[in-house]
């Protein structure tokens, strides 16, 4: 079995990167021709790789469950990316989007990889702004930068509200480039069900053609996963209905390991739950608490009022507002980072001052800035996202103020990767939000997209010629091989057992259970008993979904039943390792909160004596997982208390 | 010609639509100046000369074929987009769209195809009447010529001719109350500031120009 | 409020389809349209029967998966939104709602209300990207771009791809779509480079794939979830009569 060695190039950590690049193997062009590599997701991470590899010369296939590469749930990304760019000399640099990158993360993230990411986050705007994405600008033509949670300084650069669209677009364009010239070939519409392994190696896939319901086997002298998180395990997430963790499922079960599965972050700016057929949550765009300010009635009088529909927040006078945020955290108010605020709401509403009528929301107020910078300005920064939110509200939130509650929406967890992004199987990489190397136990906003740029554009191209240069000698296998006719026939039977089960209840019932088991129990807060609990429930529901799971339709055609079915019987063993980790750790840090570890004003009460590591788990059996620990070391960076007071 | 057309572009073959069409507007001044010479009470010699002068300059002679040209490719080209336009949607929608659009742009192939129904009667009644294809219902002038104004009073005497030449005229307004406009899109002249002027100006034309041509039937049936 | 839906059901792309008539009661004002479509499957699955297959995925309005032309309307009676974001509170108690799949050539059925838009992936790979590869690009400002062209850049780099301006259109005419895309680039001076093969080879693919041509109705901006503006159609006719007479 793979040890925990995550080959970090010695040195001292501003030159890493630079001494690996300088000693990595590399492939002559030649032998590209020769390499293929499948990946597997087109968001950020994989759109861009899959770019970089098809410009480079190598034969990439990739694949995705959308009918277009465009449709990832990158896309969906608002606020902004980070870049050490110093553009507004507020006095920025490279080791201080390091420093803030580890100190958000809460000190649970791997030093030279955060380095790293800094250190190309310059690379990624040069190249996003190459490639015509059209960032926000100034009156005299430079770029713009606005200021997001967990920093000081403003070193966001976005496309209104629609970075993320922006940017996908953008790995997107290079990608349609690629599959022009051919380099690329493109599988929409497919699901990855199965990693093939062949000589302890990863050498391709089994997929699902989505729309003939055939499977597919697929080589690859290298597999590179880059298919999101996992935060549809809570099934009401900001995430996209299709994001699954399946992918990641199949090669963890397959021998890669799972690394600190409890970090996941909860978003403290979503539009609140409204009703039980609600099967999906919105994110409002962190960059909101730039110029709105959160509060929550001082008297419980009011909050109960409001809760009943008596008064509106308008009726709520100034001095009788709790600008909670801003009383307890003076120093960054309402920009501290997303899991501050998230507890920060919930402590609230839990102590009886939430608003609307579940009690379940805080007031996020324009009413100062429209004030002082007036409506239009506030209608150029956020106009669509005000317009968002009326839609689905059905109230303007220029008159009367907007109400948040926190909502599920990244998962720091993922693949465990070392250095070079490959995970414990030789020759798989997971990318982007898959993987857990970056973001720690928190992720700072304008964080991911720089993430996943950055693994797709300038690391992995690297990383992998590292791996693939020992593979030029590997003629290219026929998908007859035993190992691929055994992956297909386990994936056969799989689908084959779901069919048979017939029972009475949706995909969706079991779904919507799981969601609620999780997010009652390994939500915002988190202990001991109930962790032990959700574990229970969640092996108890995984069996009676086996009984009682009912999908209609055929396996032969396109079956969206049994699309959700797949992917709900994974996360049914997903929650199960979450609650785990999040019993394992028993700290408090990031997004990861249990109730037992908290210092006297209510904040995270991190143990770094027991738990400064990375919990990978290995699978077992179902049910049955190992930890490992790789220990965090910090070198250049003396760990604290995270304050944002 | 036919052939070749179906091999431009859909933007080409548009370009085309768009410069004929404009170009056809410019004619229909020129046209309702000479109707206009009507209204006026000389027993129709300002008419006559008019009409005189259009059918024997040289310079106009030659105008005379591009504008048939023009009219003939206007309609050919119109053709040949409406038939791919009808491919491009095998299987329609049960319900018909509801989409608010400017007032009668998704009918320009039927205002259209009125209009040259209306020229095809024009012809009838006037043109070819010049050449001898057809009868004048009244007498040539000395000279041989066809005396148009007495034609025109002939016609626009009978208020059954005169209202269909009316509904035609309006319908003739339909078509130009989009075709300005839109023609300037399609020739890319758009901008912020001006083209809502030009939008003005194609609705200001749509309803003088049809105005004008309605004005005379009317003072001959009063 | 109680409904009654008439849906386009199709096994597959070769199958012949036809209508379907469901009823639904006790649905919220508050849910969304997709939620209630929800609401049916789940009532047809306790039926046994097969629910209704449509295309969605972010339901947040970004992705552009979602394709429902409702009561003759693609994305139904709301402006500026997608099927996702619209809500039941814009019908009434008692209504029927029909439901079709967008409806043109280049967009084959798959399965009941799910279409194929690859076609829009094809127009993009003729030129819909600035060619430059990973690394080597020069420092982000160097080269200025007027805040002017950034905005119209950027809306007409709004669009999601999703297809309701050749649903909506009587030509089934992908001008507004591929007029986006040309203008997104036309518009940055990292564009201009080359902005005239762009124009030409993408017209040219839209052509091919059996789009319709424009006929300057405007139903494409009209029904536009990202109120992509039919300026851009002008800009692209611009940058096509540019590109082919010099």
């Amino acid at each position: 079995m793979a040890d925990l060695n995550a080959k970090i190039p010695s040195g001292p950590l501003t030159g890493k990167w630079t001494q690996y690049k300088n000693h990595q193997n590399l492939v002559n062009p030649a032998n590209k021709r020769k390499l293929d590599v499948i990946i597997v997701g087109t968001g950020l991470a994989g759109a861009s790789a899959a770019a970089s590899l098809g410009e480079m010369g190598f034969n990439v296939k990739i694949f995705c469950y959308q009918d277009s590469p465009r449709r990832a749930h990158s896309i969906a990304a608002q606020g902004g990316i980070n870049a050490a760019k110093n553009y507004p000399n507020d006095g920025d640099n490279i080791y201080r989007l390091f420093y803030d990158t580890i100190k958000g993360g809460d000190y649970r993230s791997r030093e030279s990889n955060v380095y790293r990411l800094a250190e190309v986050s310059n690379n990624i705007i040069d190249q996003c702004v190459a490639q015509g994405v059209p960032f926000a600008r100034e009156y005299g033509g430079s770029l713009e930068n606005r200021s997001f949670g967990g920093a000081q300084v403003s070193r966001t650069f976005f496309a209104r509200g629609q970075t993320g669209q922006q940017l996908l677009l953008g790995a997107y364009s290079a990608l349609s480039r690629q599959l022009k010239m051919g380099t690329v070939k493109l599988f929409n519409r497919h699901e990855m069900l199965e990693l093939v392994i062949v000589d302890g190696k990863a050498r391709g896939i089994i997929a699902r053609d989505l729309v003939t319901g055939k499977l597919e086997r697929h080589f690859g002298h290298a597999v590179v996963i880059a298919t999101g998180g996992y935060g549809n395990v809570f099934y009401l997430s900001t995430n996209a209905m299709g994001s699954n963790v399946s992918a990641c499922w199949q090669v963890f079960k397959k021998g890669a390991w799972f690394a600190n599965p409890c970090f996941t972050q909860i978003h403290p700016t979503c539009i609140p739950v409204h009703g039980d057929y609600q099967s999906k949550l919105t994110l409002m765009s962190e960059s909101l608490r730039n110029d709105g300010r959160i509060w929550v009635p001082k008297n419980k009088e009011d909050a109960e009022k409001h809760r009943k529909g008596l008064i509106k927040a308008k009726d709520i006078r100034e001095e009788d507002r709790d600008y909670y945020l801003e009383r307890r955290y003076p120093a960054y108010g309402n920009l501290v980072p997303r899991d501050v605020a998230s507890r920060a709401a919930k402590e609230r509403c839990d102590a009886g001052y939430g608003v609307g009528s579940t009690g379940l929301a805080v007031f996020l107020d324009f009413e100062e800035s429209i004030k002082r910078l007036g409506r239009h300005v506030i209608e150029e920064r956020y106009g669509n996202l005000f317009q968002m939110y009326e839609k689905i509200v059905d109230e303007n939130p220029y008159e009367n103020p907007m109400m948040i509650y926190p909502a599920v929406h990244y998962t720091m967890g993922g693949i465990w990767v070392d250095y070079e992004l490959m995970t414990t199987i030789p020759g798989l990489y997971a990318l982007g939000e898959a993987n857990y190397s970056d973001h720690g136990a928190n992720r700072l906003g304008a964080s991911a997209l720089m993430q996943g740029l950055a693994d797709g554009y300038f690391v992995l191209p690297y990383t992998i010629q590292n791996y693939l240069s020992g593979e030029i000698r590997i003629p290219r296998m026929s998908t007859d091989k035993n190992e691929f006719v055994e992956a297909e026939n386990t994936v056969r039977e799989r689908i084959n057992k779901l069919m048979s089960v017939k029972g009475t209840k949706s995909v969706d019932h079991f779904h919507k259970e799981l969601g609620k088991i999780m997010w009652e129990f390994v939500g915002m807060g988190r202990n001991e008993a109930g962790l032990k609990k959700a574990i229970e429930l969640i092996r108890a529901l995984r069996t009676e979904f086996w009984k009682d799971v009912r999908i209609t339709g055929g396996i032969e055609e396109l079956n969206p039943e049994l699309e959700k079915a797949s992917r709900v019987a994974d996360f049914l063993e997903m929650g199960e390792l979450l609650a785990l980790d999040a019993l394992n750790r028993n700290e408090s840090c990031g997004g990861h909160f249990r109730e037992e570890y908290q210092t006297n004003e209510g904040e995270c009460l991190r143990n770094d004596q027991d738990f400064m590591y990375v919990a990978a788990w290995e699978f077992l059996k179902e049910g049955e997982f190992k930890l490992n620990k790789e220990p965090l070391k910090y070198e250049e960076i003396e760990v604290k208390q995270r304050i944002y007071k | 010609m036919n052939s070749s057309f179906l091999h431009f572009s859909s933007i080409t073959k548009k370009v085309w639509m768009a410069l004929l069409g404009l170009f056809l507007m410019v004619f229909l001044v020129v046209h309702l100046g000479i109707n206009l010479c009507l209204l006026r009470d000389d027993g129709g010699r300002w008419f006559r000369d008019a009409a005189h002068f259009m059918g024997t300059n040289y310079i106009i002679k030659v105008f005379e074929v591009i504008l048939f040209g023009g009219f003939i490719l206007h309609v050919l080209i119109g053709i040949i987009l409406q038939i791919k336009n009808w491919f491009s949607r095998p299987v329609r929608y049960k319900i018909s769209n509801k989409t608010t659009t400017p007032f009668l742009s998704k009918y320009m192939i039927y205002t259209g195809a009125i209009v040259l129904t209306f020229l095809i009667i024009h012809l009838f009644n006037f043109y070819f009447i010049k050449y001898g294809w057809v009868t004048s219902p009244v007498s040539p002038l000395e000279g041989g010529e066809p005396d148009f104004a007495a034609v025109a009073r002939s016609l626009f005497g009978q208020p059954v001719y005169s209202a269909i030449y009316i509904v035609l005229i309006i319908c003739l307004g339909f078509h130009l109350y989009h075709a300005f406009q839109s023609g300037f899109q399609t020739l890319g002249l758009d901008h912020k500031t001006y083209t809502p002027y030009i939008t003005g100006f194609g609705i200001f034309y749509s309803i003088v120009i049809p105005l004008g041509f309605i004005i005379i039937p009317i003072y001959f049936l009063i | 409020m109680k409904l009654t839906l008439k849906i386009w059901k199709q096994q597959d792309a070769h199958s012949k389809g036809k209508f379907v008539t469901y009823s639904l009661d006790s649905i919220s004002p508050n849910c969304s349209f997709l939620e209630m479509l929800d609401i049916l499957n789940e009532q047809l699955i306790r039926k046994n029967e097969e629910p209704v297959a449509f295309d969605h995925d972010c339901r947040e309005g970004i992705c552009g998966t979602c394709s429902l032309y409702i009561n003759g309307r693609p994305h139904g009676p709301d402006d500026a939104i997608t099927t996702c974001q619209l809500h039941m509170r814009k019908f009434k108690d008692g209504d029927t709602i029909i439901i079709e799949p967008w409806r043109a050539k280049p967009f084959p059925v798959v399965k009941d209300l799910i279409v194929d838009r690859a076609a829009f992936d094809k127009i993009i790979q003729e030129g819909g990207y600035i060619s430059v590869n990973t690394g080597g690009a020069a420092e982000a400002n160097q080269i200025l771009v007027s805040k002017v062209n950034a905005e119209l850049s950027m809306d007409a780099a709004a669009c999601i791809g999703c297809g309701a301006c050749v649903a909506a259109c009587k030509n089934a005419s992908a001008m507004l779509f591929v007029s986006a895309k040309v203008s997104h680039f036309a518009l940055l001076p990292q564009g201009k480079i080359e902005a005239k093969d762009r124009v030409k080879k993408m017209v040219a693919m839209m052509d091919q794939l059996g789009f319709g041509n424009c006929t300057n109705t405007y139903a494409c901006e009209a029904e536009c979830p990202k109120l992509i503006s039919r300026s851009n159609i002008a800009r692209m006719n611009r940058e096509f009569i540019c590109a082919k007479v010099s």
